[in-house]
């Protein structure tokens, strides 16, 4: 577990401090209890003790320039741990006075428990947010560390009033009016469309989309898919133990291009970006009455046959509403698939807090020119819609691209 | 009220020469409280109005002037023991924790120990380590006793005569600077019951629970916040155990912090029993900030004036503790 190191208080009345000397470099292995850098206050200098055995890595390290009280400076790593971004400090005072007398004083400094975004909270916070039905992932902690305190709670609440006012008020009292009693049915809206509801609205209205949309050729997969699906194992009664539908390869192009393309595989978490390890995608499923985005985590490292055995399950207990919140929630992106409706081409909403999804069109058979002759292909369009807050254009195309390269040819998969 | 003020001493001996002229089983033992009016003159010259058969010099053995209040009380008196310092309370462990503590208990309720031991404690006195301490948390411990210490002089008077009345041992605390504060003090004997905190001052912002002459400081602490817009609670405990923790839950639940101050050692002090009651109560769902303890350093008590000060909470830094709990500085 990272540690964080703060710019600890070392006297009463200060509210900034500035360092005014590293003893140790970015990077360094560090050892608890040694010095790590000399703070300087009004009246004194002061080493300051390491927390804790690791790798350091800095954060808002920069030597004489005055920083807020608890600012985290660096973050102490176990070995092979994963780093986790840190906000830039607001830098107070361009300043850097001379170090007036010298004092050893060794300061403990706190150890964080968990660093991922959201996850400090007091417990009013968690029960305010519990009760408003707020995550708490999408709140931004004001107090020490981050820590989530009541305060923001109901500045999140009443955020989500004024943008759920929006969508609320209108059904009520304007669009009634505008349709004459009797020449409608009135369906109350239950759980599932309510949150879907504001989600959705929430995500559009917070969320800065861009799209980018590729066209790729199938027929390398389709024929893969054909010679795959003939060799699958046979049951007793001769059914095959599993069937690759289409749907199945996007999911397993889509993690792969994510891990070839890191820096897409990411969350915005308000004061950090978090960029994950392994590639959740999730996948909308429909369901009677709206529909479900279970996740297939980790489906780099799947087979085919594993993404579709798993994916049929999830989708089944999908439908019959048994999927655990665990299954659905974080991941970070999703396939939208409405080829089995005919559509060729559409855009998808972001289900935050991914920060992409794939809107996969019908594969259709069209005439392509090749050396200025028609030739016959199935070809597929999809559209990447892209939280521009975590992904710039650059990077989703190169995303795109490399989901592109995999789809039109499947066995780079295997690689 | 009456509008009568009386010093905290003077209403322990108020307390004591009332209950004397009530109740001939009441008397009171200890060290130098005779003609030399104790230590802390708080017999003063009750000597002189009860005799020395009802106000009785003790030798300078706590266990053995312990053992025969013990005894006394089992035998049908009501004994005030005082032990001049309650450090030298360790003395005399065996007959407060292994007898007095007990004797109900193990022999079935056929008897009782209706004694009271009273027990100056605290620093601020240059006194040093061995005359200094506050070990209210060792008694506090232990089931059978009830442990009890007042704020005020109407508390001290009120809480003493509620100890006389109790059939199983009680231990009063008087912190040493309390002595001489001064108080409104009723004639009547009326009492303060044991078991029962009660509200100083009301708050929404950080419910401090605290008891003795904490109190005073809290108020102070609480008085310099007021003027930045800070509002504490301050909840006088009165008794140590039983600890009234409903009014402490109920309060935490409104001002959703809290921070326990004592004089007694940080460590496994009282404020860490009120952390934990609360951690584990329904007001756990209500806190908005880590809970906060101020406690006595982990040192013997110095004997330097400058560093006893600040081995002990003091008004300025308990200003800066709540500021910090309340507006998140830590």
């Amino acid at each position: 577990m990272a540690v964080e190191v703060i710019l600890p208080k070392v006297d009463m009345d200060m509210s900034t401090g500035t360092i005014s000397k590293w003893h140790v470099k970015d990077g360094d292995t560090v050892k608890k209890g040694a010095v790590l850098f000399e703070i300087e206050t009004d009246k004194a200098a002061m080493e300051i003790d390491c927390p804790a055995d690791g790798v350091i890595a800095f954060t808002n390290a920069q030597e004489k320039i005055a920083l807020p009280i608890g600012t985290i400076v660096a973050m102490i790593y176990a070995p092979g741990e994963a780093r986790v971004a840190a906000a830039a400090a607001k830098v107070l005072v361009e300043a850097s006075a001379e170090p007036v007398a010298k004092v050893q004083a060794p300061i403990k400094v706190s150890q964080s428990g968990d660093v991922k975004a959201g996850a400090r909270a007091t417990p009013l916070a968690r029960r305010l947010a519990k009760a408003a039905g707020v995550s708490l992932a999408l709140v931004k902690g004001s107090g020490p560390h981050g820590r989530i305190v009541s305060a923001d709670i109901e500045a999140t609440k009443s955020a989500a009033k004024t943008s759920a006012s929006l969508f609320a008020a209108a059904p009520q009292d304007d669009v009634t009016a505008l349709y004459a009693p009797g020449t409608y049915d009135t369906v109350p809206l239950d759980g599932m469309r309510r949150t879907i509801a504001q989600r959705l609205t929430q995500s559009k209205q917070t969320v800065p989309h861009f799209y980018l949309s590729a066209t790729c050729t199938m027929d390398e997969l389709l024929a893969v898919r054909e010679r795959l699906n003939a060799s699958a194992p046979r049951n007793a009664d001769k059914s095959a133990t599993w069937k690759l539908s289409v749907n199945d390869f996007i999911i397993k192009a889509m993690a792969v291009a994510l891990q070839k393309v890191p820096t897409a595989n990411v969350t915005f978490a308000g004061n950090s970006i978090l960029q994950h390890r392994s590639s959740d995608v999730g996948v909308a499923v429909s369901v009677e009455g709206g529909l479900f985005t279970p996740i297939v985590r980790g489906a780099e490292n799947k087979t085919l046959s594993q993404i579709s055995i798993e994916m049929k399950d999830l989708a089944a207990r999908a439908r019959a509403r048994k999927l655990q919140p665990g299954e659905y929630q974080g991941g970070t992106t999703a396939i939208s698939n409405l080829g089995m409706f005919g559509v060729e081409q559409f855009t998808a909403i972001i289900n935050p807090p991914q920060a992409t999804i794939l809107a996969v069109g019908a594969a259709t058979e069209r005439f392509v020119a090749v050396n200025k002759q028609p030739v016959l292909k199935t070809q597929m369009q999809v559209t990447l819609s892209v939280d521009h807050r975590a992904v710039d254009g650059a990077v989703g195309a190169q995303l795109l691209a490399a989901f592109k390269q995999l789809i039109e040819d499947p066995a780079l998969m295997l690689v | 009220m009456s509008g009568r003020e009386l010093s905290f001493s003077q209403a322990i001996q108020e307390a004591m020469s009332q209950a004397m002229e009530q109740d001939p089983r009441v008397f009171v033992m200890g060290e130098d409280i005779g003609v030399y009016g104790g230590a802390f003159q708080v017999t003063g010259d009750m000597v002189h109005r009860f005799g020395e058969d009802r106000v009785m010099d003790t030798p300078i053995s706590e266990l053995g002037g312990a053992g025969v209040a013990v005894g006394a009380a089992v035998a049908g008196a009501r004994p005030i023991y005082e032990f001049q310092f309650s450090d030298f309370a360790t003395l005399a462990m065996e007959q407060i924790v292994n007898q007095a503590a007990k004797m109900r208990y193990m022999l079935g309720g056929k008897v009782s120990v209706p004694v009271v031991f009273r027990m100056p404690c605290g620093s601020g006195t240059g006194a040093a380590a061995q005359h200094s301490q506050s070990l209210q948390a060792w008694f506090a411990h232990v089931p059978g006793l009830k442990v009890i210490e007042a704020s005020t002089p109407y508390d001290a008077k009120g809480l003493l005569l509620s100890a006389l009345d109790d059939p199983d041992p009680v231990l009063v605390f008087e912190h040493k600077l309390l002595y001489k504060v001064k108080g409104e003090v009723p004639e009547e004997m009326y009492r303060v019951p044991i078991g029962k905190a009660v509200v100083r001052r009301e708050g929404k912002h950080a419910t401090v629970v605290t008891s003795s002459i904490m109190v005073l400081k809290a108020l102070e602490a609480a008085e310099v916040l007021a003027g930045e817009g800070i509002d504490i609670e301050v909840i006088d405990l009165r008794s140590l155990r039983p600890i009234d923790v409903p009014t402490i839950v109920e309060s935490v639940k409104k001002t959703t912090r809290l921070c326990s101050i004592y004089e007694g050692v940080k460590t496994l002090g009282i404020g860490s029993e009120i952390s934990a009651l609360v951690a584990e109560s329904e007001a756990f769902d209500y806190l908005d900030a880590p809970i906060m303890r101020l406690g006595g350093a982990e040192t013997p008590m110095p004997y330097s004036p400058i560093l006893e000060k600040a081995a002990v909470p003091q008004t300025e830094g308990i200003v800066v503790a709540l500021r910090d709990l309340v507006k998140g500085g830590f």
